[in-house]
């Protein structure tokens, strides 16, 4: 575990894998349940940290972070979301390319897995789903889509992401789903949260 | 009550509604958003009797005008711009009166970048998690204003302010960022260190809501791997290939993938929106 100050009042927790980051989130999320953390005003994972911010004593928070036991993920336990998925993605026979299965082994492999949010980024309700293994990587696109359409599920590197809506990309498509990733107007307004469980389930006909 | 709207007669450049944003939701992806400026936010609301975290409209370089339904009181902050109401000068920086039906002319910034046009009640679109604030990046809240659009008030809820004029900071000559290094310095050469607290920087005309943009020096990278996306904050100096750094502002984007090399005291971001194009820039380190 490493500690970057970050201006006055945040901080950056630098761990050695994802899991180990999805870990430290999880504990911190515990903490802020049970009302132990100090107040924090955003808790970000992303690839391999944890952002801290608007601490009010970021020094003394740093402090005592390193003495802290976090359990490791435990696989299982608590609910999982399902998104309902068709497998028709225009990427689809480049994915299994490289991959090295049929069209119909992608939908086989991708729908067995089990997935984490590991963070969310570049548009709200973004997820950056982990749950692939290093074998399943796949390059993004040379040249990146000018509009991809809302709800298209995507492979870049080991992750997976579903568009909450149209806008452009470099991610390899495999799929299309109806789930609403994103709606303000509903509480919570994103369906897929930092250190949820998920699974999609291969539909003929992808129903909310 | 229907009088109490506003009618968009000239939109000018950009001009957007702002509260205090909504800060809470980066682990969404969500960008916190809300004033660039949110000293001249609070004061043009106290002016006009509103609690300071109302909506209020955030004007770029070019004003705006505005017809007003139903008489109220407004006030016109932030950058320095001739005021207008009913063709007659009017006060800039204190509480307005304004007629129904006539006209508010918010006139182009004489120094500075962003006005700040607060209305009695504040301005009522439905907010989206918790915040009226148009996001640039994301495209949360309402939409910029566009000519003809109407916009609704709220009920006023105390007396405007008795003032004739209020102490209000001048737009920049040289912006000056007080900034820490990390957490990403130690991806920099020691020059670039150097070359970030040097000067020579300008603010690029290609600045926004999203990032203050600079030209001049590049700072030079000491490792030239990818740096998995992170979290960024407020503030945060990202420097991206080009090696020209950039101040993420109230838009900025909430994980990143550049390597920010030094954090700006949010105290000294109000500043930065102010700054126009060409204004030199120094970064100070705060030790």
């Amino acid at each position: 575990m490493r500690l970057l100050p970050v201006g006055e009042g945040a901080l950056l927790v630098e761990l050695g894998s994802g899991e180990e980051a999805g870990a430290l989130h999880a504990e911190l999320l515990r903490r802020r349940a049970e009302g132990t953390l100090p107040p924090v005003r955003e808790i970000v994972p992303a690839a391999r940290t944890v952002l801290l911010d608007g601490v009010e004593e970021p020094d003394r928070l740093a402090d005592e972070l390193p003495r802290w036991s976090v359990p490791p993920l435990a696989p299982g336990g608590g609910a999982v979301t399902e998104i309902p998925v068709r497998y028709d993605g225009p990427d689809l026979a480049e994915v299994a390319a490289l991959w090295k299965v049929s069209v119909a082994g992608v939908a086989a492999v991708h729908s067995a897995a089990e997935f984490r949010v590991a963070f969310c980024g570049f548009a709200p309700g973004f997820a950056y789903l982990t749950g692939l293994g290093e074998e399943f990587a796949v390059p993004r696109r040379v040249t990146p889509r000018t509009a991809v359409p809302a709800g298209s599920v995507a492979l870049a590197g080991t992750y997976t992401g579903v568009y909450p809506r149209s806008s452009p990309g470099g991610w390899q498509l495999i799929g299309t789903t109806d789930a609403v990733l994103w709606d303000p107007a509903r509480e919570p307004a994103s369906l897929l949260s930092p250190g949820a469980r998920v699974r999609f389930v291969p539909c003929a006909e992808a129903g909310r | 009550m229907t009088d109490r709207a506003l009618v968009v007669v000239r939109a000018g450049a950009l001009t957007t509604v702002q509260d205090l944003g909504r800060p809470g939701h980066a682990h969404l992806g969500v960008p916190r958003s809300g004033a660039l400026d949110p000293y001249a936010l609070r004061l043009a609301n106290r002016l006009v009797g509103n609690p300071g975290h109302e909506a209020v409209l955030e004007t770029t370089l070019t004003g705006c005008e505005i017809r007003p339904r139903g008489e109220l009181t407004v006030a016109v902050g932030g950058a320095p711009c001739p005021v207008r109401v009913g063709g007659r000068p009017a006060a800039w920086g204190a509480p307005v009166r304004v007629a129904a039906g006539e006209l508010l002319e918010v006139g182009a910034a004489v120094r500075g970048v962003r006005s700040y046009v607060a209305f009695a009640g504040g301005i009522a679109t439905e907010p989206v998690l918790g915040s009226r604030s148009t996001d640039l990046l994301s495209g949360l809240g309402p939409a910029p204003l566009a000519d003809g659009a109407v916009l609704p008030l709220g009920r006023p809820t105390g007396p405007a302010a008795r003032v004739d004029g209020s102490p209000w900071p001048g737009p920049p000559s040289e912006l000056v960022l007080r900034v820490r290094f990390g957490p990403r310095d130690d991806w920099f050469t020691e020059g670039a260190r150097r070359t970030l607290a040097a000067g020579g920087h300008r603010v690029s005309a290609a600045s926004n809501r999203i990032g203050l943009r600079t030209e001049g020096p590049a700072l030079e990278r000491a490792v030239h791997g990818e740096l998995p996306s992170e979290g960024m904050v407020l503030g945060a100096v990202q420097v991206p290939p080009d090696g020209r750094p950039v101040v993420f502002l109230a838009d900025h984007p909430t994980t990143g993938g550049y390597p920010v090399v030094a954090v700006v005291r949010e105290h000294d971001l109000a500043a930065a929106a102010q700054a126009a194009p060409g204004t030199p820039v120094r970064f100070v380190p705060d030790r």
